[in-house]
C-alpha cells in the first residue's frame, strides 16, 4: 500500500468518524484542525485503524503523535 | 431495531451518523441517566446513547468523574441530587475489585470478599436513597490465573472471588427493587473473554472493555433500560413450514415434518418450539403467521414431537393473505402495538416483505436453523427485568381475551355480552404487595394513559403512604379467568380539589366499562374526604390518543388547553349515579 493509499484510508475514516466529508488531511493537520478530535476521539481514530488495517500498536508507537504525518509513518511501518 | 444484529466495527465508526439518523425518528422518551465511573467511560456513553435512541428514550447524561463511583454515590451526593437522574449506571468491572492471590492467608482472602461487598452495598443503599432506578456491571472473569484450575476452588483464587461477588450481585437483584444486574459475565464468555479486554487499552486508556466490545455492553444496559420503561416487544408471531418444524405441513403430512430428536434435522426446530414455550412463561404471547391451510398447519402441533400445541397460541392466522397485513390484524386482535411484535420467519422473501411495509414489527434476520432461538433471544426484545405472578400468567390471559372476542359475536348487544362475562372489580387502595405491579404497570402503559406520568419505586411507596394521596387499583376477573391488577388511579388532594396525577388501564381489559367503576369507586373515596372537585389533565403523546376526550365523556368539562394538552374538571354532584352497570365491584 503507497503511502497516498494509506492517507485516503485514514481520510475516509476520519470522515466516517466525524460524518464530514469535507475533512482533508495532510501530513501537517493535527488535532487544532478538527473541532471534535479529542483524546477520546483519538482513542476511537486509533482503535478504527488497528481494525481497518488490521494492525496492532504498541504503547509506544501512538505516544505523543504530533500530526497526521506521524500517524502515517507508523501505519506505514506497522504494514511494512 | 436499526442495531441489531450488532455491528460493533460499522456502529464504532459511524456513530454520529448513526446518531443523526436516530434523532429523526423523533418522539423518545427523555430520561437522566448518570453513569458512575469505574474507570474509564469514554466511549461507553456515546454509543449506549445510541441504542436507546434506538429505542425511542434519548437520555440524558451526567458522567461521574474518573473511578469516583463510590466517592460520588456515597460521600458527594449533590451533583448527583442535582442532576435527578432516572437511571443510575455503575461503570465497573475486575480492574475495581481488591483481588486476592495465591499465597494470601484465608483471613485476608475473606477480608478483600467483605471489603468489595461492602464497598459496592454502601453505593446500591445510596443511591437507592436517590430514588433511581440503578443498573449494576457484574463482574467478567480475570484474563490470568496463577494457580489455573484451582484459581475457582481455593478461596484465595481470583476466579473464585469473582464467583463470589456475582452471587452477591444477583442476590442484591433478587431482593431489592429498583436494582438490576447487567450480566458482563455472561456477556464476557459469549463474546470470548479473551477479546472482552484488551490490555494494550487497559493500560494506555483505562478501558475495562476492547473497544470492540462496548456495544456489546451498551446494548445489554439499553436493553434493560428499555425494559423498564416498557418498551419491551409482547408478543413472538411464528412462521410454520422450516421456522418450527422442518418440511412443508401441506406437502408432507405430519409423518414428513422433521421434528424431534430422532433425525438430526429435527432438533434444531425442536429447540426453537422449546424456546417458543418458555417465552410464553414470561408471558410472552405466541401467534402463528403461516401461509398454509389452516387444517394443515394445525395438524403439524399433532406430532408427537412437537413441544408447542395449538393451545399455546393466542392467534393462528394459517391462510393466503400477506403477512404483513395478518401481522397487523394479530395486533389488532390481541390489542396491542404492531411495534410490540417480533416476527419470525426463515424465509428471507416474506421477511423483506414485512420490513418493506414498514408497520413497525421487528423482523429479526434468522440464517440457519440450530441459531433460530439464539437470534431471537439475543435481539433483547423480551428482555426481562422483573418477573411476576401477573407476568407468568400474561400469556394465557391475551389467549382468553382472544376468546372472548369469539364469544362477542354471539350476542345481540355489547351490554348483554359484558354481562355474561359476569365480571367482578376488586378496587381498592395500593397495598405493600402490590406495589411492584402497580409501580410496572404506570410505567409501561402507554395507550390508555392520560399523563404518561412515570414513577420510581419509591415515589410509589410516598403515594401509598401519604394522607394527601387517593390511591386506587382495580383487578378485574371474569368467568375466562382472572386479569390481575390492570388499572389504577393516583390523585393529589389540594383542599377540596382532588386532582388526579395519573389514570391508567391495561389494554388488555379496553371496553368493558372498568374504566367506569373506577370512575365510581374514585368518587366515592372523595366523598368520603370531603373533596367536591376533580380535575384531570391529558397530554398526548404516540400512543394515547384513545383517551384525548375520555374526561369529556365521563361528564368533566374541559377548562383550557388545545389538541397537545388540555386541562378538565368535574364538580361532584350531590347525587351521584353509578355508571357501572355491568360489574360487581368488591373493596377487596
Amino acid at each position: 500500500m503507497t503511502r497516498e493509499e494509506v492517507i485516503e484510508k485514514v481520510q475516509d475514516i476520519f470522515r466516517n468518524n466525524f460524518d464530514d466529508d469535507e475533512i482533508v488531511l495532510t501530513d501537517e493537520t493535527t488535532a487544532a484542525d478538527i473541532e471534535d478530535w479529542d483524546s477520546l476521539e483519538q482513542i476511537n481514530l486509533l482503535s478504527t485503524i488497528e481494525r481497518e488495517f488490521k494492525i496492532k500498536f504498541t504503547v509506544g508507537d501512538v505516544e505523543g503523535l504530533a500530526n497526521v504525518g506521524a500517524m502515517i509513518d507508523v501505519i506505514m511501518k506497522k504494514l511494512a | 431495531m436499526e442495531l441489531y444484529p450488532v455491528d460493533g466495527n460499522y456502529i464504532l465508526s459511524n456513530k454520529r451518523a448513526i446518531k443523526k439518523r436516530l434523532l429523526e425518528k423523533g418522539n423518545f422518551l427523555e430520561k437522566k441517566i448518570a453513569i458512575l465511573s469505574g474507570t474509564t467511560v469514554g466511549e461507553i456513553k456515546n454509543i449506549l446513547e445510541l441504542f436507546l435512541l434506538d429505542y425511542g428514550i434519548k437520555p440524558e447524561f451526567l458522567v461521574g468523574d474518573y473511578g469516583r463511583f463510590f466517592e460520588e454515590a456515597v460521600f458527594e451526593q449533590e451533583r448527583l441530587k442535582e442532576f435527578g437522574p432516572d437511571v443510575i449506571f455503575v461503570q465497573s468491572g475486575i480492574h475495581n475489585l481488591d483481588l486476592p492471590g495465591a499465597g494470601c492467608s484465608v483471613d485476608e482472602a475473606e477480608k478483600r470478599l467483605e471489603t468489595a461487598k461492602g464497598k459496592f452495598s454502601a453505593v446500591w443503599d445510596a443511591a437507592e436513597k436517590l430514588g433511581a432506578v440503578l443498573i449494576q456491571n457484574n463482574f467478567e472473569y480475570p484474563r490470568i490465573r496463577p494457580m489455573g484450575n484451582f484459581d475457582a476452588v481455593d478461596v484465595s483464587g481470583k476466579v473464585r472471588f469473582v464467583a463470589e461477588m456475582n452471587a452477591f450481585v444477583a442476590e442484591r437483584a433478587r431482593t431489592h427493587r429498583g436494582f438490576y444486574l447487567n450480566d458482563i459475565n455472561y456477556l464476557s464468555a459469549w463474546y470470548g473473554l479473551d477479546r472482552w479486554s484488551d490490555p494494550s487499552y487497559y493500560n494506555s486508556y483505562k478501558y475495562q472493555q476492547a473497544p470492540e466490545a462496548i456495544p456489546y455492553l451498551c446494548k445489554s444496559v439499553a436493553d434493560i433500560i428499555k425494559s423498564i420503561y416498557g418498551k419491551n416487544q409482547k408478543a413472538l408471531m411464528l412462521d410454520l413450514d422450516n421456522t418450527l418444524w422442518g418440511g412443508v405441513i401441506g406437502d408432507d403430512g405430519v409423518e414428513g415434518i422433521a421434528i424431534g430428536t430422532e433425525a438430526p434435522g429435527g432438533i434444531a426446530y425442536l429447540d426453537m418450539q422449546k424456546y417458543a414455550k418458555e417465552l410464553t412463561g414470561m408471558g410472552v404471547v405466541l401467534g402463528v403467521v403461516s401461509k398454509n391451510e389452516d387444517k394443515a398447519a394445525r395438524s403439524g402441533f399433532d406430532h408427537p414431537s412437537s413441544v408447542l400445541k395449538t393451545d399455546d397460541f393466542a392467534v393462528f392466522l394459517a391462510n393466503w393473505n400477506d403477512k404483513a397485513g395478518n401481522i397487523q390484524s394479530a395486533a389488532k386482535m390481541l390489542n396491542i402495538g404492531v411495534d410490540a411484535i417480533v416476527f419470525a420467519d426463515d424465509n428471507p422473501a416474506e421477511r423483506e416483505i414485512v420490513r418493506a411495509a414498514k408497520t413497525g414489527a421487528e423482523v429479526p434476520e434468522l440464517d440457519s436453523p440450530e441459531r433460530f432461538a439464539e437470534t431471537v433471544a439475543r435481539g433483547g426484545y423480551f428482555e426481562v427485568t422483573s418477573l411476576s405472578d401477573d407476568d407468568r400468567r400474561r400469556a394465557e390471559m391475551y389467549k382468553q381475551n382472544a376468546q372472548r372476542a369469539a364469544e362477542l359475536s354471539s350476542f345481540a348487544d355489547y351490554g348483554q355480552y359484558l354481562d355474561s362475562l359476569e365480571m367482578t372489580g376488586y378496587i381498592k387502595p395500593f397495598t405493600e404487595g402490590a406495589l411492584e405491579r402497580v409501580t410496572a404497570l404506570a410505567n409501561k402503559t402507554n395507550q390508555f394513559n392520560l399523563t404518561t406520568k412515570r414513577y420510581t419505586a419509591e415515589e410509589m411507596e410516598e403515594r401509598m403512604k401519604s394522607e394527601r394521596f387517593i390511591t386506587l387499583s382495580g383487578r378485574l376477573e371474569d368467568k375466562f379467568g382472572d386479569n390481575g391488577i390492570v388499572t389504577e388511579i393516583i390523585g393529589d388532594i389540594s383542599g377540596d380539589t382532588l386532582d388526579i396525577e395519573l389514570w391508567i388501564m391495561s389494554c388488555r381489559v379496553f371496553k368493558r366499562e372498568l374504566e367506569y367503576a373506577m370512575f365510581d369507586e374514585l368518587v366515592a373515596a372523595c366523598k368520603a374526604k370531603g373533596i367536591r372537585k376533580i380535575t384531570g389533565s391529558y397530554y398526548r403523546t404516540a400512543k394515547n390518543p384513545i383517551v384525548a376526550e375520555f374526561y369529556g365523556e365521563l361528564g368533566f368539562t374541559k377548562t383550557e388547553g388545545d389538541d397537545d394538552h388540555s386541562k378538565w374538571e368535574y364538580t361532584i354532584p350531590d347525587e351521584y349515579v353509578n355508571r357501572n352497570t355491568h360489574m360487581e365491584v368488591k373493596n377487596d
